[in-house]
């Protein structure tokens, strides 16, 4: 009896060094996804090694996180990130590497565009240089964040070397209630386990209320993985897996898709297959969530209050949760729905799919962004994402309620281009990590559900989504 | 690769926990195409005052005379204590680039991120995980201590106070292996080719779908 990582683990070790399980081992990656922040010096080492990849068609390549949200028609107009995104384009080119380049319909944020395009398929080892890489997990596939060095070794040699991780199998049981998403497990998911909790482990996500999600909640939930410190999130294949993937372009056809469904519904833990941790959580209780702090970790309910230090006996812990509120400018006991906001994003590879553009405009279709809201801004995760809700009527809705409708990137979820918060600035954001200084230099992020962001644009400050609108 | 034996270094306490890659090198300086130049940004909305942008001279900038690294008893450290999770957040390997072209060569923590402690090992740097407890009785020590030197002996596994209190910490036999001797993965593992190809044309073989 064996778990899903089990599985996946086994079909994809090369060699073993001494026979032990628990050594070093050699794995085979499938898939090889490359952005051009962690790639360029990978590929100067490649070429000064004299080494060649070693499996082209493994690679797919986009530029996501420098690349203007605005009109791109002339080009980036920041000189560093150009030569980013041109040092990728010229590495592909050299090399014969399929890319998506900016001004190609199919660009979009790397962990939007695998799955969209099929290139993320169950039973595959997916890795990119770019810790989200755990959302393809949501597709029943081994999928997980690599640095440059280990970029280099996928190209090279078409593996890595890996310790095998511990499994944690968190379940969600029940249905989870209206207003209340994907991004709300995931967050009352780290405020259970914390943002170490996962380390060490690869985490399975189980029950019916997973099973009830569609796919866009599952990447959402497999992206936040790492938050908790576990570096793949996974879901077992079922029949929502295989829905999604039909037709789409880099998926198999004909008598070979029919035989690829017969092996993906074998994507699953047995039964009885036995976790090194187990955490259960009953969707029914989780309420829409809001971070006050400066990690992911630092998060609460919508009807609850940012929490008072003094109340903490642990000193480290104390004096951390002091230092977040003094850096988010925030008073204890404050409740979360008296905390106003100056801007809003909706994007990133944790919510910028159709699924959650469709909810966010069902808030704010018919109404306004609040006066106080200098910049709300939706980005969609990919230019097939911005066409297909384009031709839902969803831009007009934003644009009718006040937001700017961009073109697809990372943008503000770590504002390498453009789109950031200045000093002092908060702002309600549907992306993954609330760091200091992670959306610019002094600014303010509360993470939050896409509806949830929607309702707080309108409000002018956070409210409960379960009860806004009625 | 970088080799690693023994090192005698001078300590500088980072006094918080989760310590992110976003702070340890923040998101303007990850567009350079470059694997060097880092160690001047290492925390760097923390060690200065003003904004940093890619191509300011640090000469030029304002340090936070509050920031640890920037007391004049910590320059030239080459040994960082920190807390738990470091290293959390992004993959970025700009991050230990930054703290090992800053002059880290050790970081001692009582538990690291995943991705941010393998990516160490690739470059030399080398990650030490004590108990919490250890640490605790460090960072006093250090903070008592000025010119606070720890030794760090990799082959022994071992790590000694200025007193000779000796701390042991484990590593992976095979990554100890390769940074004593400062070896190339990628060439060690370019000697299993064969292996890789006959996998490849199994898996080939068994679901062609996913070589098209």
């Amino acid at each position: 009896m064996q778990t899903l990582y089990d599985k996946l683990w086994d079909q994809h070790v090369v060699h073993t060094e001494s026979g032990d399980p628990d050594s070093m081992t050699l794995i085979y990656i499938d898939r090889h996804l490359v952005h051009e922040v962690t790639s360029p010096q990978a590929f100067e080492s490649l070429k000064l090694t004299g080494r060649k990849p070693w499996r082209l068609n493994s690679i797919l390549a986009v530029a996501d996180h420098n690349v203007p949200t605005t009109d791109r028609s002339h080009g980036i107009h920041d000189p560093i990130s150009r030569l980013q995104v041109d040092t990728l384009d010229q590495n592909c080119d050299e090399l014969g590497i399929t890319e998506f380049k900016m001004n190609d319909l199919r660009q979009g944020i790397v962990h939007v565009i695998g799955p969209e395009q099929g290139a993320t398929l169950p039973g595959m080892t997916v890795v990119c240089g770019d810790s989200h890489t755990s959302t393809h997990g949501a597709f029943g596939c081994l999928a997980f964040g690599i640095g440059t060095s280990e970029v280099e070794h996928v190209l090279a040699t078409q593996c890595l070397l890996m310790k095998k991780s511990k499994t944690m199998r968190i379940a969600i049981e029940g249905q989870l209630g209206f207003g209340v998403t994907a991004k709300d497990i995931a967050l009352a998911i780290i405020g259970e386990i914390g943002t170490a909790g996962g380390t060490g482990y690869a985490i399975e996500f189980t029950g019916s209320a997973i099973c009830a999600l569609s796919m866009e909640g599952r990447m959402t939930l497999c992206n936040m993985a790492i938050e908790a410190g576990a570096r793949a999130g996974m879901v077992a294949v079922d029949d929502t897996t295989i829905n999604y993937l039909k037709g789409r372009p880099f998926a198999p056809q004909g008598e070979l898709w029919d035989r690829a469904v017969a092996y993906w519904c074998t994507l699953h833990s047995d039964d009885g297959a036995v976790f090194d941790r187990t955490v259960t959580l009953y969707a029914a209780q989780i309420k829409p969530q809001v971070t006050w702090g400066t990690s992911p970790e630092m998060v609460t309910t919508i009807d609850g209050a940012v929490p008072d230090p003094a109340q903490i006996s642990d000193e480290v812990k104390r004096h951390d949760m002091q230092q977040a509120l003094n850096y988010m400018g925030l008073h204890a006991n404050t409740p979360i729905t008296q905390i106003t906001l100056d801007k809003i994003f909706i994007g990133s590879c944790t919510n910028s799919r159709i699924e959650d553009l469709r909810a966010a405009a069902q808030i704010v279709k018919g109404k306004h962004i609040a006066a106080n809201i200098k910049l709300a801004l939706v980005v969609p995760g990919s230019g097939l994402v911005k066409k297909q809700a384009e031709q839902e009527g969803l831009d007009r809705i934003f644009v009718a309620a006040g937001f700017e409708w961009r073109e697809p990137g990372c943008s503000m979820c770590l504002a390498m281009n453009d789109d950031r918060l200045t000093a002092g600035e908060r702002c309600a954001s549907t992306s993954n990590r609330n760091f200091e200084g992670r959306q610019g230099p002094g600014g303010r992020t509360h993470l939050v559900s896409p509806v949830m962001a929607a309702a707080a644009a309108v409000a002018g400050h956070f409210v409960d989504v379960r009860e806004f609108g009625h | 690769m970088e080799k690693f034996h023994t090192l005698t270094g001078l300590v500088a306490p980072l006094d918080r926990a989760n310590v992110d890659t976003d702070a340890i090198i923040p998101k303007q300086f990850l567009k350079s195409i470059k694997r060097s130049g880092f160690g001047q940004n290492l925390f760097d909305e923390w060690r200065y005052l003003d904004h940093g942008e890619p191509g300011m001279d640090p000469a030029q900038r304002q340090p936070n005379p509050e920031f640890i690294l920037n007391q004049p008893r910590y320059l030239g450290a080459q040994i960082l204590l920190a807390r738990a999770n470091f290293g959390c957040g992004s993959s970025r390997e700009h991050a230990p680039w930054s703290l090992q072209d800053y002059g880290f060569r050790v970081i001692i923590a009582p538990s690291f991120a995943d991705i941010f402690f393998n990516n160490c090992f690739k470059i030399g740097l080398l990650p030490v995980v004590l108990d919490a407890a250890i640490l605790d009785r460090l960072f006093d020590e250090v903070k008592a201590t000025e010119g606070y030197r720890l030794t760090v002996d990799l082959q022994k596994q071992t790590v000694t106070t200025p007193q000779n209190k000796v701390y042991a910490f484990e590593v992976d036999a095979f990554r100890k292996h390769c940074l004593l001797n400062g070896l190339d993965e990628i060439g060690l593992t370019l000697q299993q080719a064969e292996k890789i190809k006959q996998f490849e044309q199994k898996r080939r073989n068994e679901q062609p779908w996913l070589f098209s």
